[in-house]
């Protein structure tokens, strides 16, 4: 328990880049996400086959996988930046393909009827997408998107395999540092993880109570 | 709902707006990969010699032991997670409450933390503890801790979505909950659960690469190993057919789950599914 205490400082530093990290990374894949799906739902084939064959591809691979591309091949190509950045470009463009399913099938759940009444008054295609099935999708869509940033933020954990110092890595660097104490250190981690996921999850569980509720 | 709802059939006009529609876009795609490889062939990531390299013989024989340890460690995983998901979902559907309570919060706990610092906790924890742990038990024990929980309640939203009228006929020619639950209710869930148990074990395969990190030598780690043997510039051709790889492997179990889910929601008229954040995580 001591060594916890004695490096609360240092938990405090990994929260906050784990923090920056799933906030920088959530936002981009989201707005990355939403545009893939609508390219999934649009009616021009080039942009529909593209955005399936990129959730294919990433839904299949690891993403420590990701990781290595942009930390690895990336500066091969004279591409350097910091980690910190390559973190967030291996979340976000992993986490896109999830973003997008999540919005796609939320704008498959709303009704057909509403779709076809739409058209039967002569809305077009954005216009029925626009002001009639995305403001009730985004209702049923809220509650897959909590989790899918929940999902995130434990998987911005690998990115102390590359060198950013978030919470695990100051986790494992803590852990070494105090032999004595690995499992209170580690715990404390955990701890800082079920924090954000454990209310996240609570949040996004209720939502979708009350929605089953509304419906 | 199909997509094809949301647009009419297009007329004359709407039809050329497609074409010019898709136009744009294959030049829009077209344009950023060409960016891509413009700036790959500048580097030279496109020398045949390079490229060469996946044809030698014991580089072929690396990667092959990297998929095979992959393999192992993922179908070990998979089939110890199954118990223990069996066993977290029976508890918490128990309607005792000393048993219900602490299966649903083993649940909760080791979904709500990422399954990296689950294995670290195994491969650092228990040396700490005094006993030694092999990378290999290291990944396989971190994976089943995390994947038990989630396949848990995979069991458990099965169980729930069979007819309630299967559990009251059970009891009403006398069997009890247990036997009521092992002789009526799990075989037929076991068919609904199915294709959210092969996407599992997508995510799975997928997460043994966290193997690279406490580094067990799979496929991920075998990679690495041969890019810091002969060095950075052969990484564009190993992690690509690394990725390749991946790719193969898991496109073809997703693709068997998605048959699954089709035949099962055909025949059984539903199926429980992987729900997006699970198979992100």
């Amino acid at each position: 328990m001591g060594a916890v205490v004695d490096n609360l400082d240092a938990y405090r530093q990994g929260f906050v880049t784990t923090l920056a990290l799933t906030a920088l990374s959530s936002v981009l894949a989201l707005a990355l996400g939403t545009l893939l799906a609508a390219m999934r739902v649009s009616p021009v084939p080039t942009l529909r086959g593209a955005g399936a064959a990129y959730v294919e591809v990433v839904r299949n691979t690891p993403l420590t996988v990701a990781f290595f591309f942009v930390v690895f091949v990336l500066p091969q190509l004279d591409i350097r930046l910091s980690f910190f950045v390559f973190a967030v470009i291996a979340v976000t463009v992993y986490h896109a393909a999830f973003f997008c399913e999540a919005v796609r099938s939320g704008i498959n759940a709303v009704g057909v009827g509403q779709a076809e009444a739409a058209r039967s008054i002569g809305l077009t295609f954005t216009q029925t997408l626009r002001l009639v099935v995305l403001p009730q999708a985004f209702r049923t869509v809220v509650p897959p998107l909590i989790n899918v940033v929940i999902a995130l933020t434990k998987n911005t954990s690998i990115a102390a395999a590359f060198g950013v110092l978030e919470l695990t890595a100051v986790g494992t660097r803590l852990a070494n540092a105090n032999s004595d104490a690995v499992i209170a250190i580690l715990v404390g981690v955990a701890v800082c993880y079920l924090l954000l996921t454990l209310p996240s999850g609570w949040l996004a569980g209720r939502l979708e109570r009350r929605l089953l509720v509304a419906r | 709902m199909t997509e094809a709802v949301l647009y009419d059939a297009a007329g004359p006009r709407g039809r050329r707006r497609i074409v010019v529609g898709s136009v744009v876009g294959l030049l829009a795609v077209a344009a950023v990969v060409a960016v891509a490889l413009g700036r790959m062939a500048a580097k030279g990531a496109f020398e045949a010699e390079l490229w060469r390299l996946l044809t030698q013989a014991n580089v072929q024989r690396l990667l092959a032991r990297g998929l095979a340890a992959t393999l192992r460690a993922a179908l070990l995983a998979m089939a110890l997670s199954m118990a223990v998901g069996a066993l977290l979902a029976v508890g918490r559907l128990s309607h005792r409450a000393w048993l219900a309570r602490p299966a649903g919060a083993w649940v909760e706990l080791f979904r709500g933390v990422p399954l990296l610092l689950l294995i670290l906790f195994v491969f650092l924890g228990l040396p700490a503890v005094g006993v030694t742990v092999s990378t290999f038990w290291a990944l396989v024990l971190g994976l089943t801790l995390y994947n038990g929980a989630v396949i848990g309640e995979i069991f458990r939203a099965g169980i729930l979505s069979l007819p309630r009228g299967q559990t009251e006929a059970a009891y009403a020619i006398g069997l009890r909950r247990g036997q009521a639950l092992r002789l009526v209710l799990l075989p037929q869930a076991v068919r609904l659960m199915l294709p959210a148990l092969v996407s599992q074990l997508v995510t799975l395969l997928k997460d043994t690469s966290l193997g690279f990190v406490i580094g067990y030598a799979e496929l991920l780690r075998s990679g690495r190993n041969a890019v810091e043997f002969l060095g950075g510039r052969y990484s564009i051709p190993i992690y690509t057919a690394i990725a390749v790889i991946y790719i193969a492997v898991n496109g073809s179990l997703s693709f068997l789950a998605r048959w699954l889910d089709r035949r099962a929601r055909r025949r059984y008229g539903g199926a429980v599914r992987q729900s997006t954040a699970d198979e992100a995580a």
